[in-house]
């Protein structure tokens, strides 16, 4: 973590442009993958991420099954050509650790017990990589899963906050990450109000902690919106869901 | 791939509601308060062949944690600072659940979240570690074996290194003709702060420190928070499928500073009596 270069200008301008509490350019497509139960690419600012949900279906091998719920398995993983120098294809221990935590992210949303000795199986997919990928693949993941018409209690919104300058901004890009003072991802069910994932590396005060939890809510309550929004668009044609 | 799989512990649900029952109530089953952290025990310097290490007793929690200093090629992009390495294993010995083989996602978790809370706090100024600019650093390893499960073993973990860290004896490297040479002498290391981990799980609406077996068997989520030494958070990791609110974090948060100093407070106590 070296400080070397401002990372907000006078004007209160982060290096790409946005102000402290403005998300990148989210887009998500729902459904792309035809062969999956429900899908959606994302793309997150320069992230490229594909989520595909295959199940619920059974479990192989069989002693792996729960008798009174479901279970979910979840990949995250990265491409070869989604980062500055390649990555190795073979799963690494940042990736194992991320594929847990995005489990657990999820799992509190989706009905469990609905299907009880069934699989369902979360494959998240990183093209490019752009600091954030374990927030917009839960976003796309959740998005997938929907799509797939899992039974689920709320949607899962995911969002990072982070010090920049000793400002508390949301949405940390890849610049932020590496040189910037802290980085809290944070998963969050928007109408439970219950927060899934919570992970934080990097110096915060009492003060400065509380608010970056804060904003990287309001962060995830704008992402919830854009994951609606785009749900409504493939069932129901457009954004406020009313057909035309 | 990461699955939702079955505890392996298996608590009775007679027991379960006995525990819930007694949580409600206050008390835990093993008589402690719901914020009351077990007996800690540290002993240093118990492996002489290493270059600083502890032996950490957390409650039935056992942890050795060994460091070994050697030199090598910094890590890309850190061309300036010593390289740091933090591993943990469960070994077959610590309970009969554990069988030998490759780390599973959970120790991978436990070795990176503990990894996390010491670098992330830079406990140890890694820049004051360089030998030659971008081509020789000095290299820290610190293995974790853990020797006996009964629940939290990211802070014991997590207390071991510190404890190994804080006391080691760093060999002092010189370069002569282009080689590495051991001087034999030794010199402290540069500790900059002491980070302490603190871990607390939720069961059903209670919120427990330092769990052991039984309430990990029980617990729905749990939240890992590192504090330094000034009491700012550092570092953090929710884990399991449970959930948590935004009081709730803010409460544990606070706890963890509290609860915190009070063992930094220990830990630095003993390194000093260690030196």
């Amino acid at each position: 973590m070296v400080q070397n270069r401002s990372l907000i200008d006078e004007s209160g301008k982060r290096s790409d442009g946005r102000i402290i509490d403005e998300l990148r350019e989210v887009k998500i497509n729902v459904g792309i993958i035809k062969n999956a139960d429900g899908s959606a690419l994302i793309e997150f600012g320069k992230n490229k991420i594909i989520a595909a949900v295959y199940g619920p279906r059974e479990v192989h091998p069989k002693h792996m099954a729960l008798s009174d719920r479901c279970v979910i398995r979840c990949r995250y993983h990265m491409s070869p050509f989604s980062t500055d120098t390649r990555k190795s294809p073979a799963p690494s221990r940042r990736e194992t650790e991320i594929s847990k935590v995005i489990r657990e992210a999820l799992e509190p949303a989706v009905m469990l017990e609905d299907y009880p000795r069934a699989a369902i199986d979360i494959f998240i997919e990183v093209l490019q990589a752009d600091g954030g990928s374990r927030c917009a693949g839960i976003t796309a993941a959740s998005v997938a899963l929907a799509d797939a018409g899992i039974n689920m209690r709320d949607m899962v919104s995911a969002c990072a906050a982070g010090k920049v300058d000793d400002k508390i901004v949301i949405d940390i890009n890849d610049t932020e990450d590496k040189e910037g003072g802290a980085d809290m991802p944070v998963a969050y069910m928007s109408n439970l109000k219950e927060i899934t994932l919570l992970q934080l590396d990097g110096e915060l005060n009492p003060t400065e902690f509380n608010t970056c939890l804060e904003e990287a809510i309001r962060g995830c309550l704008k992402v919830y919106e854009i994951q609606r929004s785009s749900l409504m668009e493939k069932y129901f044609g457009n954004e406020k869901g009313l057909k035309e | 791939m990461s699955l939702s799989k079955k505890s392996t512990i298996i608590v009775e649900n007679l027991r379960k509601k006995q525990m819930r029952e007694s949580i409600s109530a206050g008390k835990r089953l093993d008589e402690r308060s719901l914020d009351e952290i077990r007996p800690l025990q540290i002993e240093i310097d118990v492996i002489k062949k290493a270059n600083g290490s502890a032996w950490v007793k957390l409650g039935k929690t056992q942890v050795i944690a060994g460091v070994k200093v050697e030199t090598g090629e910094p890590f890309e992009g850190l061309e300036n600072s010593g390289a740091m390495i933090i591993t943990a294993e469960v070994l077959p010995i610590a309970s009969p659940h554990i069988e030998p083989g490759p780390p599973d996602e959970e120790t991978i978790e436990l070795a990176r979240v503990v990894d996390r809370g010491v670098r992330e706090s830079e406990m140890l100024d890694l820049s004051k570690l360089v030998l030659v600019p971008g081509k020789i650093v000095y290299t820290i390893f610190v293995d974790c074996s853990i020797i006996n499960v009964d629940g939290n073993l990211f802070d014991a973990t997590s207390y071991a290194v510190v404890s190994a860290l804080a006391s080691c004896k760093l060999p002092i490297f010189e370069i002569k003709d282009d080689k590495v040479v051991e001087t034999g002498k030794t010199q402290e290391p540069p500790i900059t702060t002491i980070p302490v981990s603190i871990t607390t799980v939720k069961i059903g609406d209670y919120l427990l420190l330092d769990p052991n077996t039984e309430e990990e068997a029980c617990m729905d989520a749990r939240l890992t928070i590192t504090t330094n030494s000034k009491g700012s958070i550092v570092a953090m990791q929710k884990g399991l499928k449970g959930y948590f609110t935004v009081d709730e974090v803010k409460g544990i948060a606070d706890k963890a500073r509290i609860k915190g100093e009070e063992i930094r407070v220990k830990l630095e106590g003993l390194i000093k009596v260690g030196k």
